[in-house]
């Protein structure tokens, strides 16, 4: 019952990040119906952006999350205007490939920067841990649960409170629509970009901090996990994003705790197949995928 | 001299021109005969092209995105090494074993594809690569996991073994003019033909008869098949395989070549193998750079030539003219 309920409370702390990094999955596709592979490298560059700060401004976690999320939401912008928005008439299938290029290239730029060995992230905060009976969590498990639940909440006020929110649900729906009501939808796509970037960003200094590790290569697996809780809550839907990385998480936690850790990170494939085979739309999706 | 004047030379070469330039890669192993590694880059260059070329059925001619090529390609290579160190079959027998298992994972994995299309069927693909790649280290007892498989024997021929890096390149060689020929008959045979229909559009596809979910498998089945078997070749002449020599930079880099070529082109997948081993070899001295090559590739191709060099445009025979879209 200790096992269940420990592996619970880490599956939710990983299951968190997921979200995070799922939510700009969910964002990009809702406006441009793209899946954006750059989203992997954004979240890697993030952490390294927070990485640095952290190392050479000495500034503690939070405000290293606050430089990551800029830096990523550049980065997103950028990575728009250079591999995405030349292809807005193309498939989107031309664009998920320029977009892998670019999700290609960003983990070798950087290893180039800051190396390819793993290294500890300094987080320049103490972190407790407390002790109920056999299970135990971490001062860091806290921050990135409430971080995250933070990051949605505003994520949300955004959406729904302000006026390029509603541009935003207002383009999700329907491109030509909202560009006939005088919505200038390329704005409210680099805005989409720098928000999902940014959510990416925090997501990876969080992980990074949580399991103390940074490396250029984090971001492949991440990605695709987080592209599954994607998929699994409904692409496109914000709460069912993040239904599905609590779900994805706590799924990897139990089979790791229960199962084999070995395979841990064949689960998510494996829900990852099986639910575009059988329910491509998600829990809570509403758009129907190119079917036959 | 620009760009687009060399390809169209180079993608319009008279009969007597392909002649001396066949004649001129037959004769490879006696020009580099002194050269060892010179060699091995040709040897690479086949096994990439026989790579591509199998890719290219389904991603450039049926469009359908694959990201997994690796898996079948680790398939067929696990599948011919094993038979060979563990129950001593020779390596020709092997081979239809490859083959086989190589059709029955490219059917597997060719079903989702009646489901879903586009980046999603990239993406159930990729996992499928990670998959298999989680298995190959995992399930130790068979694969030896992350140590992976030494000593793998080279094949013989009227029992004398071949080792010799030549008859690796004619081995090679071989195995390449068979699947060249085979994918050109392919190209622009009635199933072929039916697979460009079904990628430009799958309703249109439909309704003017194509069995459409028949195409898209049989194209996954003879892609795979033909990936596995060049797995088997791979094995046999590197003789030393682990999980690591699969992995989703290798199904990366076949399909930048089929990108870079021009999709749906065999011509083109072959020039795109040429290019994409005999670049960074020529730039070795850009070390971990070339991923970043090919990245920037695949990113600049897509937005600046879609078609890629040996594009749709300059298909010969059946003068299918389609317009290309940005």
């Amino acid at each position: 019952m200790n096992v269940l309920i420990q592996q619970f409370i880490n599956g939710l702390t990983v299951g968190a990040v997921y979200a995070l990094v799922a939510l700009g999955f969910t964002l990009v596709y809702g406006v441009l119906r793209i899946v954006n592979f750059a989203h992997g490298g954004v979240y890697m560059m993030g952490a390294f952006i927070g990485f640095t700060a952290g190392k050479y401004l000495g500034v503690n976690l939070f405000i290293s999350i606050l430089f990551a999320m800029a830096g990523a939401a550049i980065l997103g912008v950028i990575i728009e205007r250079v591999a995405i928005a030349p292809l807005r008439e193309a498939d989107p299938y031309s664009a998920f490939l320029s977009s892998l290029g670019v999700g290609t290239v960003l983990p070798v730029l950087a290893q180039k920067m800051w190396g390819v060995s793993t290294q500890p992230y300094p987080a320049h905060i103490e972190f407790t841990t407390f002790h109920f009976g056999d299970i135990t969590i971490n001062s860091m498990q806290i921050v990135i649960i409430s971080a995250a639940v933070v990051l949605v909440l505003g994520l949300q006020l955004f959406v729904h409170k302000t006026a390029m929110g509603m541009a935003m649900r207002s383009s999700s729906y329907s491109v030509t629509l909202s560009k006939l009501m005088g919505i200038n939808v390329d704005a409210v796509i680099r805005a989409t970009f720098a928000i999902s970037s940014a959510l990416a960003g925090a997501g990876g200094v969080l992980v990074a901090a949580y399991y103390d590790a940074i490396f250029p290569t984090m971001g492949f697996v991440v990605s695709l996990k987080a592209f599954t809780a994607a998929v699994v809550g409904g692409i496109g839907s914000i709460p069912g994003t993040i239904l599905g990385g609590l779900l994805i998480g706590l799924l990897e936690a139990l089979s790791a705790g229960f199962i084999s850790s070995s395979f841990q990170d064949a689960i998510a494939f494996i829900i990852l197949v099986l639910m575009l085979l059988f329910k491509p739309t998600g829990l809570m999706g509403r758009d129907v995928l190119q079917k036959m | 001299m620009n760009i687009s004047k060399i390809v169209h030379r180079v993608t319009n070469l008279k009969r007597a021109e392909k002649l001396a330039l066949f004649v001129l890669w037959l004769a490879l192993p006696v020009i580099l005969s002194s050269w060892d590694y010179g060699l091995h880059i040709a040897i690479s260059v086949s096994l990439w092209a026989v790579l591509a070329l199998g890719i290219n059925l389904v991603n450039g001619q049926a469009g359908q995105l694959i990201l997994g090529g690796a898996a079948w390609f680790a398939i067929g290579a696990y599948a011919s090494a094993l038979l060979m160190l563990f129950q001593n079959w020779s390596f020709w027998a092997t081979l239809p074993v490859s083959l086989l298992l190589g059709a029955l994972f490219g059917f597997l994995v060719g079903l989702p594809s009646l489901r879903v299309g586009g980046d999603y069927l990239g993406i159930v693909t990729l996992g499928f690569g990670e998959i298999a790649r989680l298995v190959l280290i995992n399930w130790t007892s068979l694969t030896r996991g992350p140590m992976g498989l030494p000593g793998i024997p080279a094949p013989s021929v009227f029992g004398t073994e071949v080792s010799s890096k030549a008859a690796f390149f004619y081995l090679l060689a071989a195995l390449l003019v068979g699947t060249w020929v085979l994918m050109n008959r392919l190209t622009v045979s009635k199933f072929g033909l039916q697979l460009i229909s079904l990628r430009e559009d799958e309703r249109v596809a439909q309704a003017i008869g194509v069995d459409i979910g028949r195409a898209k498998v049989t194209s996954f089945v003879i892609s795979a098949a033909v990936i596995a078997l060049a797995g088997a070749f791979y094995g046999s002449y590197i003789s030393f395989i682990s999980p690591d020599a699969f992995v989703f930079n290798d199904s990366m880099l076949m399909l930048a070549m089929v990108i870079l070529g021009g999709m749906g082109s065999p011509g083109g997948s072959v020039l795109g193998a040429v290019i994409l081993i005999v670049a960074p070899e020529a730039l070795r001295f850009l070390g971990d750079w070339r991923l970043v090559l090919y990245g920037t590739l695949l990113t600049g191709m897509m937005v600046y030539r879609p078609s890629g060099l040996w594009g749709l445009e300059r298909r010969p025979r059946n003068e299918i003219k389609l317009t290309v879209k940005r």
